[in-house]
């Protein structure tokens, strides 16, 4: 039962082939047998993962059955969950219970989703690795000794696992696609703003943007249908409404021009990896769509422009975190310097404190025009970049990540090292485009994942591309366990 | 050596909003402790800021009666620094593309003469929160309690040009201020309540000079009174120490009202570097032209504008209009007591003289004024009438300020009605003559040049017999014929 | 390009993060690694090049001035370290 994919579990929960509490109580056990090897959960909801079940079993028999009823899903921890404690996987929020619930996490209760529990993470989504998580890092179900990929490393391997058939992710330089190509799941970052951010705890809030980890472009489809809407509450919301994103997955892609950056081919790119993505695009070719060569000339620097523009954001966005209202608070602080000094020195682990300064040096007096509004305007350099692309081409492929998975602990000590791993999503980011990974094959028994960036709002189609290579191969069913 | 005083001031204005500035909860004051502060204003984690539409259409309001350039977009910011009332650890504010640019205003000073001060900018921000210090808990830990209801009220900050030369000029803009933020009805401009707060940059250079001297900042300075103290007491301060051979230190210095002194806030001397950039949660706001024309054509009638027409309008002088128009309040009350009595003169005059002194002496606005526009209206009518003379009037007054009535009633129940009954009037004239030989015979051996003068003795007597309440019109009519048929 | 130490200091105080004496060497140096990386940016010309704050060129929507909230200071104050008589408590403050 596990094995199934959400487009499965929907059809079967409705022509009756299994109930939603059977599921949810089987998926809840093999989290309890199997957790333990991958670390993808925090806290898991069993309790209320049955509770919600029973209902949606109700309104499936009452014919009463929204979009996702009784599908089963998990949530990465940096959604706030209303009673459920949501800690960004930092020690910071340990104790931290929230009263309310991020709009994604409604918007999948409205959809009648069960939520089985929390995912591991990043600490406050900063890393590529998982490492940086106050509960320990998640290891790849394709292989324990190594990473699975961050900062929704979670999701990623809880997905790849088959603990859940999908779970919500985020995405602020990579974070949803690098996990989903170490583990060979699909992963899609929406285009900036269609997912509300309210109620997903703050890394960089220009880059930030959430999105589904599933196992199948279908899959990726429907919970996105779900989870982008519009939402008064966030400022940065395109304030567009729900979309059925899985209109488009059956269209023929003849004609589809791929446009392949020649910067995507540089140093540093594993040839294996390489190798996979190569045969991808052939794979496309074999499907009626024209490979053109396209230039991306800055894509160099968007790693420096993102590793400026997110501290600087972050530096801000975590300096609520003070010990005052709610959060870790150190013991008997001789005063109020000493309360904050001591509160962030504990809760905070070492990358997000190397991040929080780098962003404090960045946008402190006499360094704001040289590092701050120079990684501005490059990042629209970057942008006009990509607008300049489309026009001549409809989805841009690459590698998602230059290597597949790594070991645990192997970029740990050289901090830029792991900032490299997200060269091919990053400016992405900066650009505010959608983009996805999926599954184009393995390397040593590794996943190896092909990016797919589309323009703005070009979701569907993207999807539809995705859906299309996943229809004429099998990378994507090939599982870790 | 002759000083100069060079004072900007920095004014931050709450705006009467029902909601915050960046959330749905209400501004309401007074309300206990926490209970108006929301997530969004506690910086829950997740919360995101979505602005208040009128808290921008009360600035464009503001840079429209200001003279000013309205920023058709401007951007928020995050100024960067830790501080338990300030929950995000960074206030939202506008730096470098305020609401409101530069623009320029008249203050009329109490010489009757007038200044123009510049307006380098006007920004809205959020205000933070209070620490309690003093709080007394239960448990005598000695800590601070934090009340974040304030938290995210919006603000204007109103930024002057260093233009102002003397205490006096700096309180004139601050009152120019008050009464703009009034009349346009966005700010109860309360300073007691902290609705409205002011900080003061000071220094002094030698008359002449043309660099300007150190600076040296004063806090949260509440009350007009207290701003006018303070900069005075700050400037002698300076002129003092670098008569003595030192140096004014740019610092920030706080006015301690009971001292009369300003003294170092060596607290917040750790070099801040406050970090600013723009605040990536909020996208920048583009007000169209057809949206700030339509809030300018909605504008009400502002001092300057209705202190020329009070003076076109109803014949008072300059001065008279200006103090009559400081004051929305004022304005209105006199527009409603001359709408009644047809008599602006008379109703300036009663409200400049005896309605200011009483609402000084009970410490209290027009607002609460015992005595109504109407009433006042209604004393003066019965003025004109010769009901009563100005100086019974002024009797009536103070009892009508007591709560006895209006003045008819006060007239009634006093008996105060002016005697014009000639028959009457002639016995006590009849009854001073002859009461009065010597002062007769004075009057009849004086030059005739000199006797309209001394007729005012025997008026003062009628009167004192009428206990004021003769006419003296009449008194004088008929004295006059008396005293000459004796000649 | 190091970070000195007094430099990982002020940052620090600026942050309110509290780094103790011995991470202090290791912070500095990947610190340094970290802007080496960034001063990349330094080798483009971006002269007349606008910053980009956000992806989407959008402009702020304004919400109505309605109270929309209600009093919730119980579930918070629940979440506070520290609170006494409705208000959080923070070791004394002194202007």
């Amino acid at each position: 039962m596990h094995q199934l994919t959400i487009a499965d579990i929907i059809k079967g929960l409705r022509e009756r082939q299994f109930s939603s509490t059977e599921i949810t109580r089987h998926l809840l056990e093999r989290i309890q047998q199997q957790d333990e090897r991958y670390n993808s959960f925090i806290t898991v909801t069993a309790d209320e993962a049955l509770q919600q079940a029973a209902a949606a079993d109700e309104r499936l028999a009452a014919g009463d059955a929204p979009a996702m009823c009784g599908v089963p899903i998990a949530h990465k921890d940096i959604f706030c969950t209303s009673g459920v404690r949501t800690s960004c996987g930092s020690r910071m929020l340990d104790n931290f219970v929230p009263p309310y619930d991020a709009a994604v996490v409604e918007s999948f209760e409205r959809a009648g989703a069960v939520s089985l529990g929390k995912t591991n993470m990043d600490e406050f989504a900063m890393g590529s690795s998982n490492e940086t998580s106050f509960y320990g890092p998640v290891k790849n179900p394709w292989d324990t000794n190594r990473v699975p990929g961050g900062s929704s490393g979670g999701s990623a391997a809880a997905v790849a696992a088959q603990l859940c058939p999908g779970a919500t992710a985020t995405d602020t330089g990579g974070s949803i696609r690098q996990p989903a190509a170490l583990t060979n799941t699909t992963g899609i970052k929406p285009t900036y703003g269609r997912v509300s951010r309210w109620g997903m705890i703050a890394f960089a809030s220009s880059l930030d943007q959430g999105g589904p980890i599933a196992r199948s472009a279908e899959d990726a489809a429907l919970m996105l249908s779900v989870m982008a809407d519009s939402d008064p509450r966030d400022s940065t919301n395109l304030q567009r409404p729900s979309d059925d994103f899985t209109r488009d997955l059956d269209q023929s892609i003849q004609g589809l021009r791929i446009g392949v950056p020649r910067e995507y081919l540089a140093e540093g790119l594993n040839s294996d990896t390489d190798e996979r993505v190569q045969e991808a695009l052939r794979e496309y070719e074999k499907l009626g769509a024209e490979l053109v060569e396209i230039s991306l000339p800055h894509t160099q620097l968007a790693v420096p422009a993102y590793y400026v523009i997110a501290p600087a954001e972050a530096s801000a966005n975590l300096s609520r975190f003070d010990g005052v209202r709610y959060g870790h608070r150190c013991e008997n602080p001789a005063d109020l310097r000493d309360l904050y000094m001591r509160s962030r020195g504990e809760g905070f682990g070492e990358e997000v404190q190397r991040r929080i300064l780098v962003g404090t040096y960045a946008l402190s007096a006499g360094y704001y025009d040289a590092y701050y509004n120079k990684a501005q305007q490059v990042r629209r350099l970057i942008k006009q970049d990509f607008v300049k692309a489309f026009e001549q081409v409809d989805v841009i492929m690459g590698p998602t990540a230059p290597s597949p998975a790594f070991k645990l602990g192997e970029k740990r000590a050289d901090p830029v090292s792991m900032y490299l791993e997200d060269i091919y999503t990053i400016a992405v980011n900066l650009a505010g485009l959608p983009a996805m990974s999926l599954p184009c094959g393995t390397v040593d028994g590794l996943p190896v994942g092909l990016q797919i960036i589309g323009n703005y709002l070009d979701e569907a189609r993207m999807l539809n591309v995705a859906h299309q290579y996943q229809q004429a191969t099998d990378w994507h069913k090939a599982s870790a366990v | 050596m002759e000083w100069e005083i060079v004072i900007g001031l920095e004014v931050h204005v709450q705006l009467s909003t029902q909601s915050k500035l960046f959330s749905g909860a209400s501004t309401r004051f007074g309300a206990a402790p926490n209970t108006q502060a929301c997530a969004i204003d506690l910086a829950m984690p997740g919360t995101l800021p979505v602005p208040n539409e009128e808290a921008f259409r009360y600035a464009v309001m503001f840079g429209l009666a200001m003279n000013a350039e309205i920023g058709k977009r401007s951007v928020f910011e995050r100024k960067n620094y830790f501080y338990p009332d300030l929950p995000k650890g960074y206030q939202t504010t506008q730096l470098a593309e305020p609401i409101v640019g530069a623009g320029e205003i008249e203050i009329h000073l109490e010489d009757g003469s007038s200044k123009s001060v510049r307006l380098h900018h006007a920004h809205l921000e959020e205000d933070a929160g209070k620490s309690l210090h003093d709080a007394v808990f239960s448990e005598g830990h000695g800590m601070s309690g934090i009340d974040l209801n304030r938290a995210g009220t919006p603000l204007i900050e109103i930024v002057s040009e260093p233009d102002m030369r003397s205490a006096a000029e700096a309180v004139a803009y601050l009152r120019k201020i008050h009464s703009i933020v009034t009349y346009l009805g966005i700010s109860d401009g309360d300073m007691s309540q902290g609705s409205m707060r002011c900080d003061a940059n000071v220094s002094v250079r030698l008359k002449g000079e043309e660099k300007l001297g150190t600076r040296t900042e004063l806090k949260n300075i509440n009350s007009f009174r207290f701003v006018e103290r303070a900069i005075k007491v700050e400037a002698q301060r300076q002129i003092d120490l670098i008569e003595d051979g030192g140096r004014v230190v740019q610092e920030t210095r706080l006015y301690d009202a009971d001292k009369n002194e300003t003294r170092s806030m060596r607290s917040k001397e750790v070099a801040n570097d406050y970090r600013y950039f723009p605040c990536p949660d909020l996208l920048p706001v583009e007000l169209t032209d057809e949206y700030v024309d339509t809030i300018r054509q909605q504008l009400p009638e502002l001092p300057d504008a209705k202190s020329t027409r009070f003076a076109s309008e109803y014949g008072l002088s300059a001065y008279d209009a200006d103090q009559l128009t400081q004051e929305r309040a004022v304005a209105e009350f006199f527009e409603a007591a001359t709408q009644h009595c047809g008599q602006p003169k008379l109703v300036a005059n009663w409200m400049m003289g005896e309605l200011a002194a009483l609402l000084n002496r009970e410490e209290i606005a027009i607002a609460q004024s015992p005595i109504s526009a109407e009433q006042l209206a209604g004393l003066i009518e019965r003025i004109v009438d010769n009901t009563i003379s100005s100086k019974i009037a002024k009797q009536v007054f103070e009892a009508m300020a007591n709560g006895e009535g209006d003045a008819d009633a006060v007239i009634e129940k006093r008996g105060l009605k002016q005697v014009s009954d000639t028959g009457a009037i002639e016995k006590m004239v009849d009854d001073v003559i002859a009461n009065s030989a010597a002062q007769v015979e004075n009057y009849r051996s004086a030059d005739e040049a000199k006797r309209p003068k001394m007729m005012g003795y025997f008026v003062g007597q009628i009167m004192k017999a009428s206990k004021g309440q003769a006419n003296p019109q009449v008194i004088n009519k008929i004295l006059k014929e008396k005293l000459d048929a004796l000649l | 390009m190091a970070v000195d130490a007094q430099t990982v200091h002020r940052l620090a105080e600026l942050a309110r993060i509290a780094i103790s004496d011995e991470t202090l060497e290791e912070m500095s140096g990947r610190l340094g690694d970290v802007l080496k990386l960034v001063d990349q940016l330094q080798t483009v010309n971006t002269e007349g090049v606008a910053p980009m704050a956000h992806p989407l060129d959008a402009s702020q929507q304004l919400r109505p001035d309605r109270v929309t909230e209600q009093d919730c200071r119980e579930a918070m104050l629940a979440l506070a370290p520290q609170s006494e008589d409705g208000l959080y408590l923070v070791p004394k403050v002194i202007d």
